[in-house]
């Protein structure tokens, strides 16, 4: 229990407000898509409500009504069947069938019909955090690797006692402005994951080798988590992040702001480089504390180190190295390792490679 | 209603459980009733088992974090508990366990058409199970019951071995399917005309075809899943240059009929208890029947709509759920059948008779449910919440298990030939209904907040609803306990079951508790309905 009030990614930590202060009300619908589904939601409820009230009443008011007698039993109806009543109650459920369907037909197909003048953002998942890209606005990129520490994480920094908010570089996952319809296209980089944003009421699964769209035009500001709604393993639990949702006119300085990347004053170039490390999300393919290999090689003692490259080659890891390996990952591969990782060319710029260089040296 | 030619007094013939001794007669038995009693042993203890593993999940779900098991661990539990509830629970329970008991005896027969056979499906199952089993010792599994690529083609532990025992479950499955379709066509008594067949049999004739035919579909998955993973062919995994997707278009093919295999038989069950404890006739026998029949139909046209997000085409969407509110349809003239059944009866609270009234509350709300996750633009909401864990939680355990366990107790005297006590089933309904309820009601309201599943830990504003859920499980648990206690009380300390001590009219009825073990001594003869009840007022007074 103890362990549980750490160990958990919760609310403050993903830094958003509770998104419903009452468990039984509905959530906040903050998309006018979220509008048009509580209308339904709530038709849908009531139809449920009258038609259990019918058959439980029916049956309480019979198991009341047409109880056996203390003694022995009454005679029973003969009754075993009656067209008209059969009819009735087979036709009128599927008169109210056919509104359902045709209701969350036109509803369906709103969802995934943006209109031309949407904005684009690019969202791929990979174990276990999202990177949201937005074409239309160079260099922007945004990454959820650090909103939410994994159990790992969490057991060092406890252990370290630098649990707090200010350790967690928290930056949202998403930004979008009100008012502007904005069109996400989603893909993942290793198994299915689901964008999912509840006070939207909209997911949609990330799937890898193909892409899928949904869009929404948020209409209320905020903070408002979104999670991976698709078993994907491990850290499952913790693909979690926020959505903030800006004015219009806010949006740009938002995203700007939020994708910021800069050596703050007195910051050494080393420090810097971490925070370019997480926001790049390196380390969910590399180790830095130990020698074991993931999805890449591990980083830790990597400056200076020999490496065999797969056409047998070797090569020791320099500043030039690992300046190509950001750029131009593919170049030179580890032998045992297979060319999956993406180029951070345009994502990062010259001071950033320097000041990741100066980072992994820190790494013995 | 039957009658037995006359016929000069038997000599006292031993039941089945009797009629042989030694360890040897059950393990090479052909008997129908064994066979039945040895898969209801079975399918108990893996009951159990994974309602372990349920109660262990809901405990570490009390807190928002990390209670006692890591997210690795926590991922294990669930799949295990899904896979064993799923392939070892639930998908044998009814047909396997019951249907083999009952089927024959509600047919005048001797047996199944091939007992053999039936006895080899015993051991397929068998072998299943242990290989499933052992897939713990080799790292268990943390795939889901579901398997999805390209997560499965790609994670460690004893995935492979885990697909396989499923595939070898489906042979069991089949061979089952086989032998019942046979029997219900060929071994029906003189007079056993198609409708003056129980509906307990009509339930299990469909579910058998559906067994034959989706279940290959299943085996063939998980083959070409098990060839990725060991030979690397590109299938699935898009890595490999194949189709994650395609994946779950094969699987829900049969997972989604699969889901009738498993509540159909529940129908069949729910439709015995109603008329039995009300005294009445069945209310719309044909409705009844041709809708099980329906439901096998349409289930086979609607397993798009597990994947109104998954990347399918939005047209394909938009036709599966047209499909999905077709089988809506047949499955509402049921409960309005079962409903109006009670009318005018007399009804005795049995504990299987409370078993199905609380399955006309449970199984509704399942249904209705169901109606938020076919309309689509409310599934993209609801799909993979708590929502969806609550609605096949009420249509599985609420439907089949509540079904199951109603049905355990109207033919356990039949079975066992010894009378279970009707206060402590009463007791053990009560907690089952109340504990069932605290469960799985909350968990529509936390689905509809947002709380995605397969989460081991999650945001602190969704605890009250989970504290509920768990303290709800623990009272479902402690349920079903208590009846297992009781029921195991009863096989030495209950009262001898005479042959017919509900008084209904059924064939199964018309021989001794337990059977002899051909069942009958001569071959009955039907002349009417088997709802056909003595209190039934045929002088037209009660009109």
């Amino acid at each position: 229990m103890i362990l549980g009030l750490f160990g958990a990614p919760k609310a403050d930590m993903v830094g958003t407000e509770q998104m419903s202060a009452d468990p039984w009300a509905l959530l906040p619908a903050a998309s006018t898509n979220a509008q048009a589904i509580d209308t339904l939601y709530v038709f849908i409820t009531a139809l449920c409500g009258i038609s259990m009230l019918g058959v439980v009443g029916a049956q309480v008011y019979f198991m009341w009504k047409y109880k056996k007698p203390a003694n022995g039993h009454r005679k029973t109806s003969p009754i075993t069947h009656n067209g008209r009543l059969e009819f009735i109650w087979s036709a009128i459920p599927a008169l109210f069938m056919i509104v359902l369907f045709a209701w969350g037909e036109i509803g369906f197909v709103e969802q995934f019909s943006p209109p031309p003048d949407a904005i684009n953002v690019r969202v791929t998942g990979q174990k276990w955090d999202w990177t949201v890209e937005y074409p239309d606005y160079p260099g922007a990129v945004l990454s959820s690797s650090s909103a939410v520490p994994t159990e790992e994480q969490q057991k060092q920094l406890q252990a370290a006692g630098e649990w707090g908010e200010d350790i967690i570089d928290r930056k949202p996952t998403l930004i979008v402005p009100t008012g502007v319809p904005v069109r996400l296209t989603l893909t993942s980089k290793d198994v299915i994951h689901s964008f999912y944003i509840p006070v939207f009421r909209l997911k949609r699964d990330a799937v890898p080798g193909r892409y899928t769209t949904y869009w929404f035009e948020a209409t209320q500001e905020g903070e408002f988590p979104l999670f991976c709604a698709e078993y994907c393993g491990d850290e499952h639990s913790s693909m979690i992040g926020y959505v903030k949702v800006v004015s219009a006119e806010q949006f740009e300085v938002e995203l700007k702001e939020a994708t910021k990347l800069e050596q703050k004053d007195a910051e050494s170039l080393a420090d810097f480089g971490k925070r370019v490390f997480d926001r790049g999300g390196c380390k969910t393919c590399h180790n830095i504390d130990n020698d074991e290999a993931k999805t890449g090689p591990s980083l830790k003692g990597i400056w200076g180190r020999s490496e065999q490259l797969t056409d047998g080659s070797t090569i020791t890891a320099d500043d030039n190295y690992i300046r190509e390996s950001v750029l131009d990952p593919n170049a030179k591969i580890v032998s045992g390792f297979s060319p999956q990782m993406p180029s951070f060319a345009g994502r990062f710029n010259d001071e950033h490679i320097t000041a990741l260089i100066e980072y992994l040296k820190t790494l013995k | 209603m039957a009658h037995h030619p006359a016929h000069a007094d038997h000599a006292p013939e031993p039941d089945y459980i009797r009629a042989k001794k030694g360890i040897m007669s059950w393990l090479v038995t052909v008997d129908h009733k064994r066979l039945g009693l040895m898969y209801l042993a079975s399918v108990l203890f893996f009951f159990l088992v994974a309602g372990i593993l349920a109660i262990a999940l809901r405990t570490e779900l009390f807190t928002p974090g990390q209670d006692f098991m890591s997210a690795q661990t926590y991922n294990k539990v669930f799949t295990l508990h899904g896979a064993i509830m799923v392939f070892l629970f639930i998908i044998p329970s009814v047909p396997a366990a019951m249907g083999n008991f009952l089927l024959p005896l509600m047919l005048g027969a001797k047996d199944v058409a091939f007992p053999k056979l039936n006895l080899l499906s015993f051991y397929v199952f068998s072998v299943a199970a242990i290989m499933f089993i052992s897939t713990l010792v080799m790292g268990s599994i943390d795939t889901g019951w579901t398997f999805y690529t390209p997560y499965s083609t790609a994670t460690g532990g004893a995935a492979t071995m885990a697909v396989f025992a499923v595939f070898v479950a489906g042979f069991s499955s089949i061979l089952t399917g086989v032998n019942f379709v046979v029997t219900v066509h060929r071994m029906r008594a003189p007079g056993q005309t198609w409708d003056r067949l129980p509906l307990f049999v009509w339930a299990i004739y469909a579910t058998a075809v559906i067994q034959v035919l989706a279940t290959p579909v299943l085996a063939i998955t998980v083959l070409l899943l098990g060839l990725e993973r060991i030979f690397g062919v590109g299938i699935f995994d898009p890595a490999l240059g194949g189709d994650p997707v395609l994946f779950q278009h094969f699987f829900w093919f049969y997972s989604h009929p699969a889901v009738y295999i498993m509540i159909l038989p529940g129908f069949g069950i729910i439709s015995e208890l109603l008329t039995v404890h009300s005294r009445k006739h069945i209310f719309g026998y044909k409705a009844i029947a041709l809708s099980s029949v329906a439901i096998a139909i349409i289930s086979f046209l609607v397993w798009g709509h597990h994947m109104f997000v998954s990347g399918q085409s939005e047209l394909a969407g938009i036709v599966f759920s047209f499909l999905t509110f077709a089988v809506a349809v047949p499955t509402a003239i049921k409960v309005f059948s079962w409903v109006a059944t009670l009318y005018k009866g007399s009804i005795s609270y049995t504990t299987p008779m409370w078993y199905g009234l609380m399955f006309l509350w449970t199984f509704t709300i399942g249904g209705l449910t169901g109606l938020y996750l076919g309309t689509l633009s409310i599934d993209v909401h609801l799909h993979d919440t708590y929502f969806v864990v609550a609605h096949f939680h009420y249509v599985m355990v609420g439907g089949t298990v509540v079904a199951f366990i109603g049905g355990l107790h109207h033919w356990w005297g039949k079975m066992t030939g010894k009378m279970y006590n009707e206060k402590a089933g009463a007791i053990g309904a009560l907690l089952v209904f109340v504990g069932f309820n605290g469960t799985f009601l909350t968990q529509f309201f936390l689905g509809h907040q947002g709380m995605p599943r397969r989460y081991y830990a999650y945001l602190s504003e969704y605890q009250f609803l989970h504290q509920i859920s768990t303290i709800g499980s623990w009272i479902l648990a402690a349920g079903l306990l208590w009846t297992m206690i009781y029921l195991l009380h009863s096989l030495w300390y209950g009262e001898k079951a005479t042959g017919n001590y509900w008084n209904a009219t059924s064939l199964e009825w018309h021989t001794q508790s337990p059977p002899i073990e051909h069942n009958f001594h001569d071959t009955p003869h039907v002349t009417g309905s088997p709802y056909d009840f003595p209190e039934i007022d045929k002088s037209g007074a009660t009109h």
